[in-house]
């Protein structure tokens, strides 16, 4: 059950394609003796210039057709005889051709070429630019589109990284039930306090009510809490055994305990809502910036139009 | 005093409303019986609101009651007034416990001791069951009851809870929430609720909110009224006697099935089978004369059939012939092949004709037409191809049938079958694809009957379960084994062998057991494991149409594997002698079973080196992979919890999720979502009235617009992937902006938000309307989400091996 990744998709095929594009940039770079110098004004500067927005476009587009989804008439048709619909015959594919079973598109595959294609746009477009670099709209746009594909980039790695980590640290777990989880050690550890001193039940009351899991959006990514009173409770408690009875001391071990696994779920709830906020964050970036790219794209091409 | 009436109708459900309001429109002298204190419980105990449909809409209704699809509120209305209007003598709360005597001098007895004699009794109680109770004096005590609709409609009270199930349990976990809360059970543990309530049970009892009462009976109910408190409960237990007082007793004790009180009034049922009715006459006599039985419990579950039955079932008393309901639809599906013939000489005609047929009563026979199709294919039309998922039932009514199969080698084997004969047993009994293609050969008529209804008969009728299962067995062995054998040969296989029957998990035979025959596995799938080092290793996994023992049986040596049961499996087995003979004998079977046993040998090398990650394999075979035919999985390393699956999914299916990523267990980075299966013997297909489950010829299994919303497939489902839905039917294609925009978009879209609205039954239909596939996985960006079905298991298995 072992998928290939994005990167991977279909032995690398958006590897190859991209490579070959930014490959032959390079050469017809090389090999172009323009006059006087090279620039995105040069035949083969607008070559590259047309190439790299027509792959522009096309990484927009995965934005739109991620949403666009099939419809299915909602009712089904009303089959008044199961006979009626059995006669016809079959028309998917066997099922031993599991891989690819449904050919044709599929996200995945879409998301792969975005992901090279976007890489090879560095090399295409900072060809197309002949190294001219000034403070005007076309080094904006460059800049701009700089910047998306370094937050795509990172993207990328959060994308393959992160789900592991994910799974490694929520086991069979999901965060609801890790929150139920939480909710019943409260309830224990106020139970069991009601026996101690005040200072006890103050600690455990405090832990209930004041430790915090998520957030606002930076407190997400932290994945911490200052001064959390849960981590608080646990420490202060290591030094207020003393002095008990033995059956009151089995007691204190026992809340101690509970805490101890409060403060550990908590840990993971919060390390799970981190890494959830990390796959999602870079796309608050990468989205709006590529909006910006593209008003300033649309910009310098618009000005192009003036030299002539 | 005995109070005499000429017919009692026990049941105030659809079927017994009917016969009483017909009977009384007569002026018949009648008495309708009903246990619950109101008519239509079963109806009045639907949610507020709930549409009731009136499938299937191409019966014509005939009764004295009024119906048609309406909410709850509109249908209960109509019927009570039909019950004023015609002067019903009905009786609520009285519960029959026993019948006695014969046609003409009925004697019933109720639980509250009086007797009503009557000349003849319909019987009509549904499939419900009678609920018990405490069996104790005050146990009709207004607040002693015996269901819970809202146990948040109580708040500071002290509540009893008797009964220690499942059922018993939630109810006092609920309750525990405002109430103070005793639990009583009559064992020492609470075995028998599930892990889960158990689990909360305990918790509950630490805590002090639930106060357990076990090994405890309750011997007496009294009302009282003391410091508050309505009723004094006298327990049992084995420290003593214990005087509790509370405000409310709730009752969970079960109920009983239906069956077993009407066996005890003498009518028979033909098999022990659940789906088995009892055996009725083409007047819905039973075998003990004079006691009528319609409805639900005859094996009509829908409410105009019983309304029917109802009205009819009073003419025949009355020794009246009635055309029945049917009488025109069955004339305009026979008129086409059999002109000339009435009604009753076609379904002779067909009886002659299909010697399967012949043991059926005529109204068996008229319910199996009824929802069969009698059609004339053809000369060349293809009937059903080899690896089609459909499961219908065939009998050839005309003419000849050409079969093509292939043999283990590939090579094509075919046959004709002729007039009289029957096909597509083989998919309806394993749940699997087709293992043949069909063709009609020249002019033919057939009759195509769904699969439920075949299943009903074959629990039904005993000759028809005999036939099937003899030539299904020929089946198999040919199938398993080689085409090649001779008639002789495989009658003597068939002859000798039998069927066997495993649990999920249990042993066919151990390892280093002797061996004593051969498996085929006719049904289900199996695990072969072997101990490795003290660790049991999964060798292999094998669906149905296979078979296993030949390597110990051909090399005379112990078995070298245990095999063991992955879900339900029915099995053949061929004994040692038997097969032993038959290869000496056979020389094409000798080499075919000693080439699948080089083969496993070389097979089993290859393992030796690369043993497969077993945990997951036991961790999948749990989770019901082993009965899927195709099964969602996310590999947890690439998916980056984006719920893009379910969002596109709600967005195929007009706005609700057939999936839930989130839930589900995960192991070893394989995450099993709440997702249909699509399993070979889909559990929610069992108890669906209006036969609104289907599978399509691709193997999905959805469910279509018939649905009436009852809900019993979502309680049948054991995966707990079906949801009762508001359906929108004005969820329609989303414009460009609200591609762009998404959920700012789609805010000012209207969303159905009617608690009351009627609901139907959703399920993943595997976008079997869409050609390139499931949007699930075609649409997960990171390529996690994949399907499986058992043919591909065991290959996706071994290329999950550990890197």
């Amino acid at each position: 059950m072992k998928r290939v990744s994005l990167l991977e998709f279909k032995h690398y095929r958006y590897f190859k394609v991209s490579g070959f594009l930014m490959a032959a940039a390079i050469a017809a770079y090389i090999l172009d003796r323009p006059e006087p110098e090279p620039f995105g004004g040069t035949v083969l500067g607008y070559i590259l210039g047309i190439a790299s927005a027509l792959i522009v476009v096309f990484l927009l587009l995965y934005g739109i057709r991620k949403r666009l989804t099939p419809r299915i008439p909602v009712l089904n048709k009303n089959v008044e005889h199961e006979s009626a619909s059995q006669r016809t015959t079959s028309t998917r594919a066997a099922p031993h051709q599991n891989e690819g079973r449904y050919g044709g598109f599929t996200l995945q595959g879409w998301l792969s070429s975005h992901v090279y294609l976007g890489g090879s746009l560095i090399v295409l477009a900072t060809l197309h630019t002949g190294f001219q670099f000034g403070v005007n709209v076309h080094t904006l746009s460059y800049f701009l589109m700089f910047l998306v594909i370094c937050s795509g980039f990172y993207g990328t790695y959060v994308y393959l990284y992160l789900p592991r980590l994910v799974t490694e640290n929520m086991g069979e777990d999901t965060l609801e039930s890790i929150l139920l989880k939480i909710k019943d050690f409260d309830r224990f550890a106020e139970k069991r306090a009601l026996q101690f001193s005040d200072e006890i039940i103050e600690l455990v009351a405090l832990s209930r009510q004041k430790t915090r899991i998520g957030g606002n959006f930076f407190q997400q990514l932290s994945g911490r809490q200052k001064n959390c009173p849960t981590t608080l409770a646990v420490q202060k408690l290591q030094g207020l055994g003393k002095g008990y009875s033995d059956d009151k001391l089995k007691s204190f071990h026992d809340l101690y305990g509970i805490m101890a696994h409060k403060e550990t779920a908590v840990a993971r709830a919060r390390k799970d809502v981190k890494y959830k906020a990390r796959l999602d964050f870079w796309l608050y970036f990468h989205a709006p910036l590529s909006i910006a790219f593209l008003v300033a794209l649309v910009a310098h091409i618009a000005a192009i139009f003036f030299y002539w | 005093m005995t109070e005499n009436f000429k017919i009692a109708i026990i049941g105030a459900g659809p079927a017994g409303i009917s016969a009483a309001t017909h009977a009384a429109e007569l002026g018949l002298s009648h008495i309708l019986l009903e246990s619950s204190p109101y008519p239509a419980n079963t109806i009045r105990k639907y949610q507020r609101g709930k549409l009731v449909m009136a499938e299937p809409a191409i019966l014509p209704l005939r009764s004295a009651v009024t119906f048609a699809a309406g909410a709850r509120e509109h249908v209960l209305a109509a019927w009570e007034k039909n019950l004023q209007q015609h002067h019903v003598n009905l009786r609520v709360g009285a519960q029959v416990v026993q019948i006695s005597g014969v046609k003409g001098q009925f004697e019933i007895k109720l639980s509250t001791g009086q007797v009503i004699s009557a000349e003849f009794v319909v019987l009509a109680i549904g499939l419900q069951g009678n609920i018990h109770k405490l069996g104790v004096p005050g146990q009709d005590l207004p607040t002693v009851q015996y269901q819970l609709d809202d146990p948040l409609a109580f708040e500071g009270e002290t509540i009893v809870v008797v009964g220690g199930g499942d059922a018993g349990v939630e109810n006092a976990l609920a309750l525990a929430q405002q109430n103070r809360v005793f639990l009583l059970n009559r064992g020492e543990e609470f075995t028998r609720c599930n892990e889960g309530n158990l689990q909360l049970l305990q918790t509950a009892i630490r805590e002090g909110r639930i106060e357990p009462r076990v090994n405890a009976s309750v011997k007496q109910v009294e009302a009282i009224n003391e410091r508050g408190f309505s009723l004094s409960l006298v327990v049992k237990t084995t420290e003593g006697k214990e005087n509790i007082l509370c405000h409310r007793v709730v009752a969970r004790l079960g109920a009983s099935p239906p069956r077993k009180l009407v066996e005890s009034f003498g009518v028979e049922f033909p098999h022990a089978d659940i789906m088995s009715v009892p055996k009725l006459s083409s007047q819905y006599e039973s075998n003990v004369p004079g006691l009528y039985i319609v409805g639900a419990l005859a094996g009509y579950p829908l409410i105009k059939q019983a309304l029917n039955h109802g009205f009819e079932v009073i003419e025949y008393i009355l020794g009246h012939e009635v055309e029945l309901a049917d009488e025109s639809l069955l004339k305009a599906k026979l008129a086409p092949f059999l002109p000339s013939y009435s009604v009753d000489k076609g379904l002779a005609s067909i009886q002659r004709r299909v010697p399967l047929l012949s043991g059926l009563t005529t109204l068996q026979l008229r319910e199996f037409l009824l929802e069969s199709e009698v059609f004339a294919p053809t000369p060349d039309e293809v009937i059903f191809n080899l690896h089609d998922y459909s499961n219908s039932f065939f009998s050839i009514l005309y003419g000849e049938f050409a079969v093509y199969t292939e043999d283990n080698d590939g090579k094509e084997i075919s046959f004709l079958l002729k007039e009289g004969n029957f096909f597509g047993e083989m998919g309806l009994l394993s749940g699997r694809r087709r293992t043949a293609t069909v063709k009609s050969a020249g002019h033919g008529v057939l009759i195509e009957t769904p699969r439920r209804s075949m299943l009903k008969l074959i629990n039904s009728v005993d000759s028809v379960r005999r036939t099937l299962d003899e030539i299904s067995l020929r089946r198999v062995v040919q199938a398993c084994l080689a085409g090649s054998l001779k008639e002789d040969e495989l009658d003597y296989l068939v002859h000798n062998a039998t069927v066997r029957r495993y649990d999920a998990g249990q042993v066919l035979f151990n390892q280093g057991d002797k061996a004593d025959g051969l498996y085929l596995i006719r049904r289900g799938s199996v695990m072969i494991v072997r101990m490795n080092e003290g660790k049991e290793e999964v060798l292999a996994y094998l669906p149905a149409g296979n078979y296993v023992g030949e390597k110990a049986l051909i090399s005379d040596t112990p078995r070298s594997a245990t095999v063991r049961a992955a879900v339900a499996t029915e099995v053949i087995l061929l004994e040692t002698s038997v097969v032993t003979e038959m290869l000496a004998r056979n020389n094409t079977m000798r080499d075919i079973v000693v080439t699948r046993y080089r083969e496993h040998i070389l097979a089993d090398q290859k393992i030796n080196f690369k043993a497969q990650p077993d945990d997951l394999f036991k961790f999948l075979m749990q989770q019901g992979v082993g009965e899927a035919t195709d099964i969602l999985l996310i590999d947890y390393s690439l998916c980056i919890r984006c719920n893009h699956c379910e969002i596109a999914c709600a967005d195929t299916h007009g706005g609700t999720s057939r999936l839930n990523r989130a839930a589900g267990p995960t192991h070893s980075n394989i995450h099993i979502p709440t997702s249909c299966r699509h399993c070979e013997h889909p559990h929610c297909m069992k108890d669906c009235p209006p036969n609104a489950i289907h599978r399509s010829v691709n193997g999905e299994v959805f469910i279509t617009d018939s649905c009436i919303g009852c809900g019993n497939c979502e309680k049948n489902c054991p995966y707990d992937v079906i949801q009762m839905a508001t359906i929108d039917p004005n969820h329609e294609q989303r414009s460009l902006m609200q591609v762009l925009f998404g959920s700012f978009a789609r805010k000012s879209q209207k969303t159905v938000s009617d608690v009351d609205a009627p609901k139907k039954a959703v399920k993943c239909d595997m976008c079997k309307d869409i050609a390139s596939g499931p949007v699930c996985v075609r649409l997960c960006p990171t390529g996690a989400a994949l399907r499986v079905g058992p043919e591909s298991l065991s290959m996706t298995m071994r290329s999950n091996q550990p890197s």
